[in-house]
């Protein structure tokens, strides 16, 4: 029975916690509304008339495979949006050798210039 | 004189053996050529896990190479393990044995496979080691092999140009790296006339040289274990490797990160407490805390772009390390006490959780590999009619990385966020933010591999083999069990692990007061 | 003043190789700039063992047929053994490195046809 009680004992952190067992108690229930809720719609529907249609504001409605979007174009919008910082990454990120070296010797000066100066100083 | 006297020992050299026994076995026969080597690391991983009930209950445990009459000061390699080192052990050995079933099948079709088994072992090797040792030479030496062995693994695809141009950046950067470790450790020598650890730490006093030292360990080691803005060959290697090599790496990169956290908290702890200025450890605690934050957002941010699936996943196992940089920088500003007890619990327990979701992420991208010899997301879709385990199981994998509940990316996460945000409160904002990101990427991923239509080149793709099934499974299993009993993990398994980071006068005390 | 060269020598040979691996554009030329920086930190951790005794400078750590005023004042009159042996690890360590490295080139070579570092650029962004 101690097994069974360090088992299922909630997880303190020093704000918060977290515990598994309302949790899935919380999920049951959330998923016997989503139930409920679904059959309170209409169970028959007229095939092929107007109702299974998609509607894409008038435009027609091609095959699937072409209207499908490719993965490099799915956030364009947030690419897009984001281009200020995306160009400068692009251009760090590009490919050389001896940058990979340049980057680490930056980060070894600059800790070393603040530890030193401002150690000494302080 | 009992047996567990000489595991830490054995560790090492029961896989060794393997290594050069296995060339010889590949002549007879392929099968009892695998069914070796996995019984080799199924025998180490029982000594491992044994080493670890001792430890976690009687404290750490020393094993001194050579004669039984030491006098002190020790000046022989020795090899200390205490609760953070078997708790790497522990890690490694599973990815290690995880990785071999899963490769069992994956690399069936290909040549040359006598070398490549003898090479997985020698890494498997070269991060025990690393794991286990108690002297900073010796550290520098395994560091130099797992340098070697993975770059050999990571050019297995002679036959692509990119494998090749990934290995070599590897190395280059692995061996400038290694040597700079080496010339800190040649300082240690130079002042204190003494290599192992436990003697450093107990002599430290925190000088110009000490300072030196100290800059290029971090740096060094840091840039090994993928820390921005040092990080970009993680993509090249991680992206060009064969898969189930990755899943070993992944373990590989991790025993670098034990490498900055035993420096910092037990070579450097008394330094840091007793000798250190106020402004000199704040200077080195914020440093960390600032390259953690910029390698969890360029993580992020670049792999919203990527194309190819390899890529997209090193990316995100780039922002993970900076998770786990994360939890230790804010741990160290408070050591040992409040929120920076719990940010140091997070953050270890996320090394494990991030080996196991990353490590199920690059299965996965395998298996898609495997059935469709295909790497870019722009040539895939519609694969969930014929692939329907892999579908699931990526499902599982797309909600653990991005820390939703129940799974045990939440709870790492959850400790993260909660004692980061005491310190300052835009550390845990961007850290959420990073999340949610995360979780956009992988869905955009799950959208073009497994969702639409079937395409007319992919339609007769089948299931992978078993034992493929079997090792994702048992990762999937192990995740499910993380998130729905995080105590029993935490007290039993982390717990000791922190406590034996922080007190590192235990540590000390075991080599210095001469009783073995 | 004379027993401080041998250390600036080492911090000169790391800055030499860290030009060559930065600033040079051949891969032979990264290669070689590694190779210099080991043999600087080899050169350092070499020097950190000597130790001058009597007018004639450092004595070989050895004790067969070694003069007598040698062997009453050991271990002060003899250099550190222990600095050799780390060496001689990080060479042999440094050789294995070169062999992986060089081979790499090669089959870079036959791949890309060029061996210049801005041009071997198919894993970018």
């Amino acid at each position: 029975m101690e097994i069974i009680d360090q088992l299922i004992e909630t997880l303190q952190t020093g704000s918060g916690f977290w515990s598994p067992i309302i949790w899935i108690l919380i999920i049951m229930i959330a998923f016997l509304l989503i139930y409920v809720i679904r059959s309170f719609g209409k169970k028959q529907y007229k095939e092929k008339t107007g109702q299974t249609q998609s509607f894409l504001s008038g435009n027609p409605e091609y095959e699937k495979e072409q209207m499908r979007i490719k993965s490099s174009n799915v956030y364009w919008g947030f690419t897009e949006a984001m281009k200020w910082i995306y160009d400068v990454l692009r251009k760090m990120h590009n490919g050389n050798a001896s940058d990979y070296v340049l980057w680490f010797v930056i980060v070894m000066s600059i800790l070393s210039v603040i530890l030193f100066l401002v150690g000494a100083v302080g | 004189m009992n047996f567990l006297d000489y595991t830490p020992a054995l560790i090492v050299a029961i896989p060794l053996f393997g290594a050069f026994l296995t060339p010889i076995i590949s002549k007879v026969n392929e099968k009892i050529r695998n069914i070796f080597v996995i019984i080799i690391l199924l025998i180490t991983a029982g000594l491992v896990f044994l080493l670890t009930q001792d430890v976690f209950t009687n404290g750490p445990r020393a094993y001194i190479f050579g004669n039984a009459n030491v006098t002190i000061p020790v000046v022989r390699i020795l090899f200390e393990v205490d609760g953070i080192s078997m708790f790497m052990a522990i890690i490694s050995i599973t990815l290690a044995l995880l990785g071999v079933i899963y490769s069992w099948s994956f690399m069936k079709e290909n040549d040359g496979l006598d070398k490549y088994y003898t090479l997985v072992l020698l890494l498997v090797t070269s991060m025990l080691g690393m794991e286990l040792t108690g002297d900073m030479f010796n550290f520098f030496v395994f560091l130099e092999i797992s340098c070697i062995s993975s770059c050999a693994l990571i050019a297995f695809y002679i036959n692509k140009g990119e494998a090749l141009e990934a290995a070599f950046k590897y190395i280059v950067i692995s061996a400038v790296g290694a040597l700079f470790v080496l010339f800190a450790v040649g300082l240690f020598y130079a002042q204190y006339n003494a290599l192992n650890m436990a003697t450093i730490a107990s002599v430290l006093q925190f000088g110009f040289l000490d300072k030196i030292a100290l800059v290029l360990l971090i740096v060094a080691l840091g840039m090994k274990a993928g820390l921005a803005p040092m990080h970009m060959w993680l993509p090249d290697s991680y992206g060009e490797a064969p898969v189930s090599v990755t899943f070993i790496l992944v373990a590989a990169t991790q025993a670098s990160l034990y490498g900055v956290l035993r420096i910092l908290f037990t070579v450097y702890g008394n330094a840091f407490t007793n000798f250190a200025s106020v402004i000199s450890s704040a200077i080195i605690h914020w440093f960390i805390i600032g390259l953690a934050l910029v390698t969890i957002l360029i993580g992020v941010i670049m792999a919203l772009i990527q194309t190819d699936f390899k890529r997209l996943i090193a990316f995100a196992a780039v922002a993970e390390i900076g998770y786990i940089f994360l939890g230790i920088g804010v741990g160290l500003t408070s050591l040992g006490v409040g929120y920076g007890k719990t940010a140091l619990e997070g953050g270890v327990f996320h090394i494990m959780n991030d080996a196991f979701d990353i490590g199920l992420l690059f299965l996965i991208a395998g298996a898609v590999y495997y059935a469709t010899k295909e790497t870019s997301l722009n040539k895939m879709g519609g694969l969930a009619r014929n692939m329907k385990y892999t579908a699931v199981f990526f499902i599982v994998g797309l909600f653990a990385v991005s820390g939703l509940p129940p799974f045990n990316g939440f709870v790492s996460k959850l400790l993260i966020y909660e004692s980061t945000y005491q310190l300052n409160p835009i550390i845990a904002i961007v850290a959420i933010l990073a999340s949610i990101l995360l979780l956009a990427v992988f869905v955009k991923v799950f959208y073009s591999v497994f969702m639409g239509p079937e395409l007319p080149n992919l339609k007769d793709v089948k299931e992978v083999p078993k034992s493929m099934l079997v090792a994702m499974g048992a990762i999937v299993v192990i995740i499910i069990i993380f998130g729905l009993f995080p105590n029993l993990i935490i007290n039993n398994v982390v717990q000791p692990a922190t406590n034996a980071l922080v007190n590192s006068s235990s540590y000390i005390s075991k080599v210095i007061s001469g009783v073995m | 003043m004379i027993f401080n060269i041998p250390f600036i020598a080492v911090v000169a040979m790391i800055f030499i190789g860290l030009y060559a691996l930065l600033f040079k554009r051949n891969l032979v030329k990264m290669v070689i700039g590694i190779i210099i920086i080991e043999s600087g930190v080899n050169l350092f951790l070499i020097s950190l063992g000597y130790r001058w005794f009597g007018e004639n400078g450092g004595v070989v750590p050895i004790f067969t047929n070694a003069p007598s005023e040698v062997v009453n004042n050991a271990p002060q009159s003899m250099v550190l053994p222990v600095p050799q042996a780390l060496t001689l690890t990080s060479i042999v360590i440094g050789v294995a490195v070169l062999a992986l490295m060089l081979t790499l080139v090669m089959h870079i070579y036959k791949h890309y046809g060029t061996l210049d570092v801005r041009k071997i650029r198919r894993l970018k962004e």
